[in-house]
């Protein structure tokens, strides 16, 4: 059989050319389908990029607890006594913790920071090497290191500065090895942080025991930041949260019942709570998905239904001159499948398009600071490949079940329909 | 009934008479139930759709009443079509079917599509489509009945070449002057042959 022999497929994209409002048509049930299909998904992953990234300026498994005051007398205590962490309660909770990955105190003070003859107010802030990876610090390969453990048992002046201050206080200069003065004592800068912070001024990281002889914390602590491993699920996070808080009351004394003693924040569980939700959104995007794709699957079907019919004639003058019914028969689904792959291909041109117009036009609007809600909008390339697929099948079912019919007419019956 | 190679035959009868339906089993566009029909020493019954459409191709040349020519193909693409189901090349086929449209008078005509042209235009078009592929029978079907009486003389003119040709010829008509101009009429009442006339005199 001579089915794809090039003359053939030119034979049918002539028919095609000819007949340029009945393939348009056609084309366009295909070229939108496709067309909203990636706009759908694309929007979805757009939407989850935006939300996600604004998690990943922090570790997405952190918590954050801090001393509060008691709520209710114990043991001989007075309510509303003031708590506080030193030291020890930090390698306390490590011990009790085995979920802790990274733990760090932290000591936070405003202060101005001065170089040269420009200075600016920031927030200092004394941590442990281990803050490097729970608040996601980003040094560049030549832009020096975060604090050591050397840098905490020497009580080192040294600085981490982030990106705001290298550009406010140093500009152009790269600020590694200078001196800049804190307060009114000297500190080396020997990192900068170039993690794009969201909006808040510029932050300085010391080293946390420099921070606790600086600002006369003595072995005291103002707030512990720590990231978990292994909680996957809401309720995980919050038997973790419980125990944490339990742990704490017994150790400072304070009542079993008082919920309040301690500040827990778990970015965990809003992460763990988002991706749900995330997960019910591109069940959504499915259904849908597969709703638009069943509606361009009715329309390219409707199409070739109306289309063969329309044609029967055509195919009766055909078979008269000698066409047998599988030519008609291959030339009818060729053509189906021609004007699917192509209208298909370009639905997806114009979807990859619009998704990169939309991504541009939200990039060059949007400053550093905003909350993301949409970033990145992309598409599984698979995806759309086997919808197109799915569609051109689909053309090839709905053109030859008619055609089959239409090929099977006498041909003086096909000549007499009008 | 037996009609022999060459001849020039024409089949009458009042609508109703079967002469369609004879023209269709002759045509192979139908199948019959009763009797034999046998086509160049070949019994031609219960074929295959595959196989009736290779002898059409090859050896059957069809005129209708209603041109049946093809909308969206202009004269030279209708007239090469016949080929392309023969799997000649295209340049092959569109230099034969403009030879064929230069013998038929409508050469400059090549380019227009059906709906441009006169419908003697038209059924010349048709005629030429169908001798393209130097098939043994014209089978022609009431070719002049959407015509007017010059139109006529000129069709039937053609078709009285085409037989002196040595291509056997058959019409399907019921205008009598039709008629007169084939050598054997075959009147049909009622699906049977009610009278078989060969003429002697020579026309043309």
């Amino acid at each position: 059989m001579r089915i794809f022999e090039f003359d053939t497929l030119k034979e049918i994209i002539d028919t095609m050319r000819k007949n340029k409002l009945r393939s348009v048509l056609t084309g366009f049930a295909v070229a939108w389908g496709i067309f909203m299909l990636m706009l759908l998904l694309g929007s979805g992953q757009g939407l989850k990029n935006g939300i996600t990234a604004n998690f990943e300026q922090r570790a997405t498994n952190m918590v954050n607890v801090w001393p509060r005051r008691s709520s209710m007398p114990y043991k001989g205590l007075k309510a509303f006594r003031r708590l506080r962490f030193d030291n020890t309660d930090i390698q306390w909770m490590r011990q009790q913790h085995p979920e802790i990955e990274y733990i760090s105190g932290y000591i936070g003070q405003s202060q101005s920071v001065s170089y040269n003859q420009e200075s600016g107010n920031y927030n200092i802030e004394g941590v442990m090497p281990d803050y490097q990876y729970i608040n996601n610090v980003v040094i560049h390969a030549n832009e020096g290191r975060f604090i050591n453990q050397m840098d905490e048992m020497q009580r080192r002046k040294i600085v981490v500065i982030s990106d705001q201050v290298a550009n406010t206080l140093f500009k152009e200069q790269n600020p590694i090895g200078h001196w800049v003065q804190i307060g009114s004592i000297p500190f080396q800068v020997v990192g900068v942080d170039r993690k794009a912070s969201t909006g808040d001024q510029g932050r300085c990281y010391i080293p946390h025991n420099t921070a606790q002889l600086m600002y006369n914390r003595g072995l005291r602590t103002d707030e512990v930041y720590l990231t978990v491993v292994g909680l996957h699920t809401i309720k995980d996070n919050e038997a973790f949260e419980d125990r944490l808080r339990a742990g704490l009351n017994r150790k400072h004394r304070v009542h079993p019942d008082d919920k309040s003693a301690f500040g827990v924040w778990n970015q965990a569980a809003s992460y763990v709570q988002t991706m749900s939700i995330f997960h019910t959104i591109d069940l959504f995007v499915l259904f849908i998905g597969i709703c638009t794709l069943i509606g361009g699957m009715a329309g390219i079907g409707n199409i070739m239904v109306i289309t063969v019919k329309e044609r029967t004639r055509e195919f009766g003058i055909r078979k008269a001159l000698g066409a047998t019914p599988a030519t008609i028969l291959t030339s009818i689904l060729l053509e189906s499948v021609v004007i699917t792959t192509v209208f298909g291909y370009l639905g997806m041109l114009l979807g990859v398009g619009s998704l990169e117009l939309v991504n541009s036009l939200l990039g060059s609007g949007s400053g550093e600071s905003r909350f993301k809600v949409f970033l990145n909008p992309s598409v599984d390339l698979n995806v759309v490949l086997l919808s197109t697929l799915l569609l051109i099948a689909c053309g090839l079912i709905a053109g030859y079940i008619p055609a089959r019919k239409a090929v099977r007419i006498k041909p003086i019956e096909a000549m007499r329909a009008d | 009934m037996d009609i022999d190679a060459g001849e020039y035959v024409s089949i009458m009868g009042a609508s109703g008479s079967g002469k369609s339906t004879m023209l269709n089993i002759l045509g192979i566009l139908d199948d019959y139930d009763e009797g034999q029909y046998v086509l160049d020493g070949k019994r031609i019954q219960h074929l295959s759709e595959t196989q009736s459409a290779a002898y059409r191709n090859k050896m059957i040349g069809f005129i209708f009443q209603s041109f049946n020519l093809i909308p969206f193909k202009n004269a030279l693409e209708n007239v090469a079509l016949p080929l392309f189901y023969k799997g000649i090349t295209r340049k092959r086929r569109n230099q034969m079917a403009m030879d064929y449209l230069d013998r038929l008078g409508l050469k400059e005509w090549w380019h227009h599509y059906p709906n441009e042209l006169s419908g003697g235009q038209k059924q010349r078009i048709a005629i030429a489509r169908a001798l393209i592929t130097k098939p043994s029978i014209i089978l022609a079907d009431e070719p002049t009945g959407a015509l007017d009486s010059t139109t006529t003389e000129e069709v039937m003119q053609l078709l009285t070449e085409v037989n002196n040709m040595g291509i056997t010829t058959i019409i399907v008509t019921h205008e009598q002057s039709v008629a007169e101009k084939t050598k054997r009429i075959i009147h049909l009442r009622d699906g049977i042959i009610e009278s078989d006339i060969r003429k002697h005199h020579e026309n043309l």
